[in-house]
């Protein structure tokens, strides 16, 4: 996976990560670029789509667009799992997360993808390993900030 | 000191925490930007204090900043600090900064390697996991080599998180230092059996990445991974074997042949619908690769159709997507299996998902035939109607036109049937920028198929009576090119050619490049009908001819165009020689003018001919389409010198003599090519028959002489067999004509049935319009576009297009890791050290001068040295004997031992 960004229906970025270096005017461009393409897509459409040499594939969560960058012999539809899979991480770690949650509490979206996927590559399949990661690096944290 | 710690704690108290900013920019909504420069200003403020916690409050805030689009690249001497915290809160901050913000090409990283290796060594799992994610995002050439060995231990950790995270790491390690590869393979190849599901999948994970890219060194480790997809049930890890093996498989044919039993065993039992697709690719991705001789061939084929057909009808738009997507793989190499389902391609031409029906489309494309092309298009022209949006429309008619034309219009039985279908696209006007391939189209077809010339001149003559006569009539604006040409130059075939020409002679405002065409053909149509007249010796329909054309012409002799002005200048003049000639032999003397033009034309005034004739020569002349290329592929004769002179003084002296007679400078060119093929046997009598007809063809173009396309075909050459075929023309147009011929009989029954429901407005147009035109040619335009339209055509199935995507740079480094010898790699390295020595050293001194960094620089110093030294004295020896290993395992060891 190349990158994936979270942003909402107001085309507002809430989240971007990036597995490959780009300067920063290139990833402004590109957010840009994207984030206007897929909201003139209407809901009904499929959320693929071909872009420069590289796959989008995008999925709308309540008021969020999960949108990823893939290669071209990638499978789509493993890219849509990891998204539901993040998905259901948030959710499961805020509980019923919003889009609120994640503004708020945007590191904490940050860590918990960390530990998704690392250099772009699914790192964890298991969605208890994962939370069980984010959970004692917060103790972790707490433990400290208390000492 | 102890006063300004409680200072600064009071002031802390103060401050605004991320949760404060968050808020206030989303109170703010108004001015923004103005609040978020305050907020700038007061974290610069916040990072100027000594205390740790205040700046990694303040690094949190510029994270969130940096989300919004805020540069904070000023701000990484401040990450690296709060990264270097011994606090896990503030690490964490850190190092979510940097990986946020951090640049490979920073120089600021020079300042993190040894604080990165700190924490990959840190007892705490966390600690490590946390640096390895981090520097995944920006790992520059320099850390990936100096920290890849330590990642490389980090693959022997006890702590599976440790584990799973280094192995992902290792394949970042080896996209920006390629070096680690070889090294670093075997240990990564255990990793396949860790005990770990985690580490296992990373492992798979990684290696599928790179034998993605490189698929040749990792045969060996089909074995592995075949146990590996018979034995696990993991579906994430699966389909990464799953594509991996399609990476495999075109090097390795018999691998293919042992796969298709188990990915057919999973396509039938699988419910996850990503394994699902993944399984088809590669099972089609294997079907390609085998050539043939499979028993379960087509019966894996139509397993496959059978599967993707319930994705398409699936309601799920993405389904539907994959599955057309993958189809038009199985296309390519099966296409009767595909066609089979055609009717659910069509249907998907009614998805409302634009990107779905372009998928269809794309299907269409493979799927004609010579029984169902009528059916298809008519049904893309009914969808064209309907369809929405000038980018789709354009979409739709370019693949009309190209579903048409492939092949040299192979599927097309009936021509008559096919202009029809243009003339109806070009009515379509929606803004569409297609037109040029509509007029490309009109002119190829009516050129390369002479049986239907008469046909289509009718249709254009009855188009450019309705574009003169009616200003609502809408129609391409490129097509009237088209539509003026062809009247021109087949103005022998109208019916009616005084009613083109004055049809023509309506024109109103046009491009300019459609309007030199008008000015060309209308002296063509000019030419005809004079013919006619004179014949009938009708000299008062003469004297009105000329009357109206001239005062066209002089209208656009006002055109701003250079280009016009030229034309019809030049026409004009031609014109009013010929009426003065024409005037002349009635008797009527009009000595005035003949003075004023002098040109040769009067000087060969022939008693037998009328003067229409003379004119008429000037566009006499078959026209062929030029294959692409078909310059460069004329042989050179044997016996011929192109280089020597032919008859050096004599032929300098005839260029003059032909000089005077009026040549245009581009007939001296043809002349040139004349005189050189016939060389040898050029004798005086000859010349001067060329000489003469030269004169004939005084102003025509050189490119379509018919004289110079005769001297080709009588030199034996051209029946050497040649790539492209140079007389395209006359073998395509045969081969339509017998078509033709064939289907005469048989072809007013045929467009009863289709063909009448579209045709019918034509046919009522034509009671109402009877339009005749007497046209030539314009024609090195024409010659231009036909060569254009080939190029379309040809440019779909050009294999190189699919090939040109995926290559890129990682890939390439792969390669030249791969294909590079090892005396080789060991410069570059040796090289690169050297390098990196004055580097290491300017960032340590860079580092110690400037970072207040709690830990202990001396002794880092102290560490690195160390660790330099054994790392290259361990290098050198572990590159010896794992170079053994490494080509051990990358295997030349075939495979086909593996699979009996």
């Amino acid at each position: 996976m190349q990158f994936m960004l979270l942003f909402s229906r107001q085309g507002k970025l809430r989240l971007q990560k990036w597995y490959n270096a780009h300067p920063d005017k290139l990833k402004k461009k590109i957010t840009r670029e994207l984030i206007t393409t897929i909201l003139t897509r209407k809901p009904k459409m499929c959320s693929f789509l071909e872009w420069r040499d590289l796959k989008i594939v995008y999925k709308r969560y309540a008021s969020l667009y999960f949108c990823c960058a893939i290669e071209q012999n990638d499978n789509e539809l493993l890219t849509l799992e990891i998204i539901h899979r993040y998905v259901e991480l948030l959710d499961k770690y805020f509980g019923s997360v919003c889009e609120l949650d994640i503004i708020f509490n945007f590191e904490k979206a940050y860590f918990i993808l960390d530990e998704l996927l690392l250099g772009g590559e699914i790192q964890e399949t298991s969605k208890k390993t994962v939370l069980k990661a984010i959970a004692s690096q917060d103790l972790l944290q707490e433990d400290l900030n208390e000492k | 000191m102890a006063l300004k710690k409680v200072k600064g704690n009071i002031e802390r108290m103060f401050d605004k925490n991320l949760t404060d900013l968050v808020r206030g920019i989303r109170n703010n909504k108004e001015n923004e930007a103005k609040y978020i420069t305050q907020c700038m200003e007061d974290i610069k403020q916040e990072l100027r204090q000594d205390n740790l916690t205040v700046k990694g409050n303040a690094i949190a805030k510029l994270t969130y900043l940096q989300m919004l689009g805020y540069d904070i690249s000023w701000a990484g001497f401040n990450v690296i600090e709060v990264m270097s915290s011994n606090k896990f809160t503030l690490k964490r901050t850190g190092y979510l900064a940097a990986s946020q913000s951090f640049h490979c090409d920073s120089e600021l990283l020079m300042l993190t390697t040894n604080m990165i290796r700190k924490e990959l060594n840190s007892q705490n799992q966390y600690d490590a996991g946390l640096a390895l994610t981090s520097l995944s995002c920006y790992i520059s050439t320099d850390l990936a080599r100096d920290l890849s060995q330590d990642i490389l231990t980090l693959l022997s950790s006890t702590k599976p998180y440790i584990r799973k995270k280094a192995v992902l790491m290792m394949y970042k390690v080896f996209l920006k230092y390629p070096e680690a590869l070889r090294p670093a393979f075997p240990k990564l190849k255990e990793k396949l059996e860790d005990p770990d599901p985690g580490v296992q999948s990373a492992a798979v994970n990684v290696i599928c990445e790179l034998a993605r890219k490189n698929p040749k060194n990792y045969l060996s480790l089909a074995p592995v991974f075949f146990k590996l997809m018979t034995t696990k049930t993991n579906n994430w890890m699966l389909i990464k074997i799953i594509k991996l093996f399609g990476a495999l498989t075109p090097l390795e044919p018999r691998l293919g042949k042992k796969l298709i039993e188990p990915l057919t065993n999973l396509i039938h039992s699988t419910s996850a619908m990503s394994l699902l697709y993944e399984c088809i690719n590669t099972v089609i991705a294997v079907l390609i690769s085998i050539s043939s001789g499979m028993p379960n061939h087509a019966a894996s084929i139509q397993l496959c159709v059978q599967k993707l057909r319930i994705l398409i009808e699936d309601s799920d738009q993405n389904l539907k997507y994959l599955g057309l997507l993958a189809m038009s793989k199985i296309l390519k190499t099966h296409p009767k299996s595909v066609q089979a389902h055609k009717d659910l391609i069509l249907q998907c031409l009614e998805d409302k998902d634009e990107s779905i029906r372009l998928r269809a489309l794309d299907l269409l494309y493979g799927m004609v035939s010579k029984k169902n092309l009528m059916e298809i298009v008519k049904k893309l022209m009914v969808h064209m109607d309907k369809a929405e949006g000038t980018i789709y429309r354009d979409e739709l008619l370019a693949k009309i036109v190209l579903i048409c034309s492939q092949n040299n219009y192979q599927f097309i039985t009936n021509f008559e049937w096919y202009l029809t279908v243009l003339v109806e696209l070009a009515q379509m006007e929606f803004g569409s920028k297609q037109g040029h391939v509509i007029a490309a189209q009109l002119i190829d077809v009516s050129i390369r198929v002479q049986a239907i010339r008469s046909f289509a001149v009718a249709e254009m003559a009855q188009l450019l009576e309705f574009y003169a006569s009616n200003s609502q009539f809408s129609i391409m604006q490129d097509v009237l090119y088209s539509a003026a040409w062809l009247c021109g130059e087949f103005a022998s075939e109208l019916k009616e050619p005084e009613a083109s020409l004055i049809a023509m002679l309506k024109y109103k405002s046009l491009p300019p490049h459609i309007e030199i065409v008008f000015i060309q053909n209308i002296l063509k149509l000019y030419a005809c009908c004079l013919m006619k007249y004179e014949l009938a010796q009708d000299y008062d329909k003469i004297c009105g001819m000329y009357e109206v054309t001239q005062r066209k012409l002089e209208n656009s002799l006002k055109s701003p165009e250079i280009e016009v002005q030229e034309r019809a200048s030049s026409t004009l003049m031609i014109l009013e020689v010929v009426h003065c000639e024409v005037m002349a032999k009635k008797g009527v003397k009009t000595e005035q003018i003949m003075e004023d033009f002098d040109l040769p034309i009067d000087a060969e005034v022939d008693k037998g001919e009328t003067v229409a004739m003379q004119l008429l020569n000037l566009f006499n002349g078959d026209l062929n389409p030029v294959a692409p290329k078909a310059q460069k592929k004329v042989p050179i004769p044997e016996g011929l010198d192109l280089d020597s002179f032919i008859e050096e003084p004599d032929f300098g002296e005839n260029e003059y003599s032909s000089d005077s007679d009026y040549e245009i400078k581009g007939n001296l060119f043809v002349k040139d090519s004349n005189e050189r093929n016939s060389k040898p046997e050029l004798t005086e009598e000859e010349k001067v028959k060329i000489r003469e007809a030269r004169k004939n063809e005084q102003m025509n173009n050189p490119h379509y002489l018919k004289s110079s396309n005769k001297k080709y075909e009588d030199i034996p050459v051209a029946e050497l067999q040649l790539d492209v075929p140079l007389k395209v023309l006359s073998k395509r147009s045969d081969k339509y004509l017998k078509f033709d011929n064939g289907a005469k009989k048989s072809r007013k029954n045929k467009r009863s049935k289709k063909h009448k429901v579209e045709s019918s407005t034509d046919d009522d147009n034509e009671l109402v319009n009877k339009t005749l035109m007497v046209n030539q040619n314009l024609e090195l335009p024409e010659g231009a576009t036909l060569s254009d339209s080939e190029g379309s055509v040809g440019n779909p199935d050009d294999p190189h297009r699919a090939l040109d995507i995926d290559l890129d740079l990682p890939g390439l480094d792969e390669k030249k890791l791969a294909d590079s010898p090892q005396p080789e790699s060991n410069k570059i390295k040796s090289k690169k050290k050297k390098h990196n020595k004055i580097k290491k050293d300017k960032s340590v001194a860079a580092a110690a001068a400037a970072a207040k960094q709690p830990g202990d620089d001396g002794e880092n110093k102290k560490k690195m040295k160390k660790s330099k030294d054994k790392k290259e004295k361990t290098k050198k020896k572990k590159s010896k004997e794992l170079s053994n290993e490494y080509e051990e395992a990358l295997g030349i060891s075939t495979p086909s031992k593996e699979f009996p």
